[in-house]
């Protein structure tokens, strides 16, 4: 039996709008390659740095507030996000903070600074380079150490055995994951940072019922993204993303509690960001394995007209600690060239969709 | 440029936990050959227990016991084990909730008959580990137990969690293998240092020489790329006496560890001063590199012999 997640009913209570209006005004990332060997953590972000501020003409001095997401064990590089910082010029001393987390929930943190009103733009960013350790490995290093983490299961595993929990509910089998698979990478062919684009064979089981194809690459990468509030997001962008809504909600960490084919955590913090308010035409969801999108679209309640993972989503480029940052992106990238109008974006962490970050991002009537 | 470096990183380390009352009862149960269960407010039976109820946060602790044999709930099959798994052949992972329990709990199924003998649903019963010492993987793995299908009749039963010398904290070793490659900037710092040479990295926009360099300017959040070869010689900016002996070190205590300036960088290093008494080391000493045979960072730096360097002339650097 399910530990169940207290919901409201099916009509969604009202929302209040966030006490300032926050928006998203730039968004870069890196190509998102398999190695990056050639390049230190901060190698590769600076670039992104430079690119996001160039977009809005900020200088960092100008920034209210830095925030950025990552991991050390990724990499087994200890303190890298200090040195990550190099790349940011934190001289004199800025306000800065950072989440061992996504920079999904990094860009959470800095929009409850803007809310305060003790900062008017912030800088988020985040990065990660998989390359170098066994990803698989380091992500059972997250998991409950009396329990689970003694028995290494590694991230693909936990993920199988969601996957076949759906299976077994009816909710999908393997030609639809296949087709998830397909369509994200698919979409992928028109997003030039991506890692995999184009159709991508299945291949053989990684842990069955999960294939290669059902899994995401393993790579580097990283993204930025800048926050304005109010006028100054005016200012610095043509069509800012507003951000109508944020909230994240986390589940119970052992996973024989949870219906892993269900996502109340995902729900719940899409309602109380006001998805369910209005719909969305284009959502960019974290779902790092084929069968994590049947969780989410369900759970999120997007039918085939919405437009799911234009930019490929994390099938097609995950770079862990910024694939939930770039949802978050991409979404306001669509927004700013005037391809949505409103749109939800998603971030995850832990295993099997532990905890999920949904944000709702709308542009101004045209 | 030069070829990126890369060289093998193990990080190990052993996590030293201690256990609330429910863990160490249900770990001291498995070493005796007991699973435990812990009762919710709500009458459920939550296996493998928790110190707090994971809807209400409600405080646990009433314990029952659970039976040996129960249920998959889901199964994903591990053609390909890995380190520290298990088990060692290919496997199933599953959630098996034991009968008597309301939820599941990870391990491992040794199915030999492979993917094609594993469902959701089918009966399975611990099989324990030889040794066990009070932790998770006591159960060795669950196995195939057909013959039991009575799953419906097992009602848990009250237990007071008590063993004789309970198990009070897990020691969770833990290794990550890495490949380290150090990028840029720090590639070709390495590589100088192989030819006996020290390489900086000037910032296009404030000028400062940064040893070793980053890639990045700290102050100017920008690439730096000139390389600027400084010193070899130096000057200690400030130091410390080391009192205390390193563990796997072979240095003699006290020694000296010093802030050194090498000529025409702007960051100072640090290194070890050696060749001269340590309660004789002073700011302003002026000291030269001593290289390993074979190459590498310094072993360690001696005096030059020169006279002191004056303050105002390394004041911006301490």
């Amino acid at each position: 039996m399910p530990a169940p997640m207290p919901t409201s009913g099916a009509a969604p209570r009202s929302v209040p709008r966030p006490l300032r209006d926050i928006a998203v005004v730039a968004f870069a990332q890196t190509d998102h390659l398999r190695t990056s060997d050639e390049l230190s953590e901060v190698e590769m972000l600076m670039p992104v740095l430079h690119r996001v501020l160039a977009q809005t003409g900020l200088r960092t001095g100008d920034i209210g507030f830095t925030c950025s997401g990552s991991s050390d064990y990724l990499a087994g590089r200890a303190f890298s996000f200090t040195m990550a910082l190099d790349g940011v010029g934190a001289w004199p001393p800025i306000s800065e903070s950072h989440v061992e987390m996504d920079g999904a929930w990094a860009l959470y943190e800095a929009w409850t600074k803007l809310l305060t009103g003790d900062a008017d733009t912030a800088l988020v960013y985040a990065y990660g380079k998989s390359s170098p350790g066994s990803v698989r490995d380091v992500l059972t290093r997250q998991l409950d150490p009396y329990y689970l983490a003694p028995l290494w299961p590694d991230s693909v595993a936990l993920a199988a055995l969601q996957a076949q929990a759906l299976i077994d509910a009816g909710d999908t089998d393997e030609p639809a994951l296949a087709a998830v698979a397909s369509r994200n990478r698919a979409s992928a062919a028109g997003n030039p940072h991506a890692q995999l684009r184009g159709p991508v064979p299945q291949g053989d089981y990684v842990v069955r019922p999960l294939r290669i194809g059902d899994c995401p690459p393993v790579g580097d990468g990283a993204a930025a993204v800048v926050l304005a509030a109010g006028e100054r997001a005016r200012d610095l962008c043509e069509r800012p993303a507003w951000i109508r809504g944020i909230d994240h909600r986390v589940e119970a960490h052992g996973l024989g509690v949870r219906d892993l084919t269900d996502s109340p955590s995902a729900r719940l913090a899409a309602e109380r960001a006001g998805a369910f308010e209005r719909p969305v035409d284009t959502a960019e969801l974290h779902a790092p394995f084929s069968s994590q999108e049947v969780v989410l679209r369900k759970a999120l309640r997007l039918d085939d007209r919405v437009h799911v993972n234009p930019s490929g989503g994390a099938l097609a480029a995950h770079p862990i600690m910024a694939a939930g940052l770039i949802r978050i992106g991409e979404a306001a990238e669509r927004i700013r060239r005037g391809d949505s109008d409103r749109a939800l974006a998603h971030a995850t962490s832990g295993p099997c969709l532990q905890q999920n970050l949904v944000a709702v991002l709308e542009g101004d009537p045209r | 440029m030069p070829e990126v470096l890369k060289a093998p990183l193990v990080v190990e380390f052993p996590f030293t936990r201690s256990l609330g009352p429910v863990q160490s009862a249900f770990l001291s149960g498995l070493r005796e050959r007991v699973v435990l269960g812990v009762r919710t407010g709500d009458g459920r039976v939550l296996v493998p227990p928790v110190e707090y109820d994971p809807v209400t946060s409600e405080e646990l602790g009433e314990l029952v016991e659970v039976a040996l044999t129960g249920t998959v709930t889901t199964w994903a099959w591990n053609h390909e084990p890995r380190r520290g798994q298990p088990l060692d052949r290919p496997f199933a992972w599953v959630l098996v909730r034991l009968d008597g329990a309301d939820t599941a709990l990870l391990h491992a199924l040794d199915a030999p008959d492979g993917p094609d003998s594993v469902r959701t649903g089918m009966r399975v019963r611990v099989r324990w580990a030889e040794d066990r010492s009070g932790a998770v993987t006591d159960i060795a793995c669950f196995e195939p137990y057909e013959a039991g299908q009575a799953a419906a009749a097992h009602a848990p039963t009250v237990h007071d969690g008590r063993f004789a010398d309970p198990v009070t904290g897990i020691v969770a070793p833990a290794r990550l293998d890495y490949t380290y490659a150090p990028g840029r900037a720090q590639s070709a710092h390495l590589h100088a240092l192989a030819e006996r040479r020290v390489v900086g990295e000037r910032c296009p926009s404030c000028r400062k020489v940064y040893v070793p360099p980053r890639g990045a300017c700290p102050t100017c959040g920008v690439a730096t790329s000139e390389r600027v070869e400084v010193g070899p010689r130096g000057t200690v900016t400030t130091y410390c006496i080391v009192n205390i002996k390193a563990k796997n070190l072979d240095i003699e205590v006290p020694y000296v560890y010093a802030h050194i300036a090498l000529d025409g960088a702007d960051l100072a290093l640090h290194g070890r001063i050696g060749g001269i008494p340590y309660d004789q080391v002073r700011m302003g000493l002026r000291v030269e590199p001593v290289w390993p045979d074979g190459g590498g960072h310094p072993d360690h730096y001696r005096p030059t012999g020169e006279p002191d360097a004056d303050y105002e002339t390394y004041k911006e650097l301490l």
